[in-house]
């Protein structure tokens, strides 16, 4: 079933990234990590469909925000990053997934790991864990290509401020900020041994982001002594259009 | 039709092949899995055709290799909606493995080193129609793509074609595997585009 969401609000992240707020009145709700289908259609009734990851906490506003990064031979993100206006229509379907998810019974440590725009499912998570309370402590390693392009970057910035249980770890793939200890490079067995909870404590791992990094990132996680079935990942190819 | 989309206009695929609806075509093969990479070393691998605790055959990564061999060419449809045409492989053909094997159980749960489930009526899996495939494009398959072998049935969406498997269930009651448990159709044609639970 197709749902209509009309454009509220948007705002950029970054240079190729863009958060659209929907507002869906007949929303059924949803849980942190879970995806859309996008729906476009032209004049002649040619369409395109996508998934996009939701990026807002579960709330009761029937309010949808998902965060569409822009690639470059896209067919539907170059539509959703340039094109979207307040007030245009876009159809829906879902909440889709019932695995990648967080859920806010959940009381054990949870470790996102996040490659680029794989943040999007995490930071979902990241909210649903802030909003709901609870007091399951919360670790995020975050890989990103330059400071330029981490997402949320305010918002996380405030949580692992304060007294707020979420420690944030940036690792820089090409550029760093100034100062910055650990040379530009991909994540690595130390770095994940260093910013991840222990094995003992019983971390759920979600791993998010490009299929390489998945790859890499879910593997170390193995190789630290975490369960494979504590490890729940979600890939995208160089094709997929998914964030 | 759906509302139409200001100012949008698409990019319509420039050749004239036929896809299932809502799926697009892409020339790289993306990764898709739940959960980590099962790093399966041959001298532990087993496959095994059974009735639950009931063994009816079993192989181990030399006999399985001693069996004849198919190469085939494949369509993937995957539900994430990327197809891939034309895929090159090599496997051994369900028909043979279990051309021995006398069953009146109708359904099938296919099961995978790291656990993943996958269920499909045993019928979908005979008749020159599924493949236990170890070849990707003339190399051994690699792990991320599901090696050291793969269940490969490109008549359903792609979640069908089970990566590291190591045996198969033979039923009386059909029992849903893992997808199919989370949202996801139970048997995934994607010609009637069976992408969710509650599609036709």
């Amino acid at each position: 079933m197709w749902r209509v969401g009309t454009v509220v609000a948007f705002h950029d992240e970054t240079a190729t990234a863009r958060t659209i707020t929907l507002e869906v009145p007949d929303w059924p709700g949803h849980i942190a990590g879970q995806h859309v289908d996008v729906r476009l259609t032209a004049s002649d009734g040619y369409s395109a469909v996508r998934s996009y990851s939701i990026a807002s906490a579960p709330n009761s506003e029937g309010r949808v925000e998902l965060t569409v990064e822009r690639l470059p031979n896209g067919e539907v993100s170059p539509y959703l990053t340039q094109e979207v206006a307040v007030s245009d229509r876009l159809e829906l379907r879902g909440p889709i997934g019932g695995w990648f998810v967080w859920r806010t019974q959940q009381t054990e440590p949870i470790q996102l790991v996040a490659g680029g725009s794989g943040i999007v499912p995490l930071m979902a998570m990241i909210r649903s864990r802030i909003s709901a309370g609870g007091t399951a402590p919360l670790r995020l390693l975050y890989s990103v290509r330059e400071p330029g392009a981490i997402f949320y970057r305010a918002e996380l910035q405030a949580l692992s401020n304060k007294d707020n249980p979420v420690t944030v770890t940036y690792a820089y793939t090409r550029a760093t900020p100034k100062d910055w200890p650990r040379p530009p490079g991909r994540i690595d067995a130390a770095l994940i041994a260093n910013a991840t909870w222990p094995s003992n404590v019983g971390p759920t791992c979600y791993v998010c982001g490009p299929t390489s990094f998945v790859e890499t990132a879910a593997g170390f996680l193995a190789g630290l002594g975490n369960s494979p079935d504590k490890i729940r990942t979600e890939r995208f190819g160089p094709t997929g259009d998914r964030k | 039709m759906g509302i139409t989309s200001r100012g949008f206009s698409g990019r319509r695929s420039a050749t004239d092949v036929k896809l299932p609806p809502g799926q697009y075509l892409t020339t790289d093969f993306p990764v898709l899995s739940a959960g980590p990479t099962p790093h399966v070393p041959l001298d532990r691998w087993e496959f095994t055709i059974n009735e639950g605790t009931d063994v009816l055959r079993r192989w181990d990564w030399k006999s399985f290799r001693d069996l004849p061999t198919e190469k085939f060419t494949a369509d993937l449809h995957c539900v994430t909606r990327w197809s891939k045409l034309g895929t090159s492989w090599e496997g051994v053909s369900l028909d043979t493995m279990f051309a021995d094997v006398k069953t009146d159980a109708p359904y099938a749960l296919v099961h995978s080193y790291g656990d993943y489930t996958t269920n499909l009526p045993l019928d979908d899996l005979m008749n020159k129609q599924a493949w236990i495939a170890f070849r990707f494009d003339d190399e051994d398959l690699p792990p991320e793509h599901g090696g050291p072998a793969r269940l490969l049935v490109p008549h359903l969406y792609l979640w069908k074609s089970a990566k590291w498997v190591r045996g198969i269930t033979l039923m009386h009651e059909d029992e849903p595997g893992f997808w199919e448990s989370l949202g996801y159709h139970n048997y995934g044609d994607p010609w009637r585009e069976q992408r969710y639970s509650g599609d036709e």
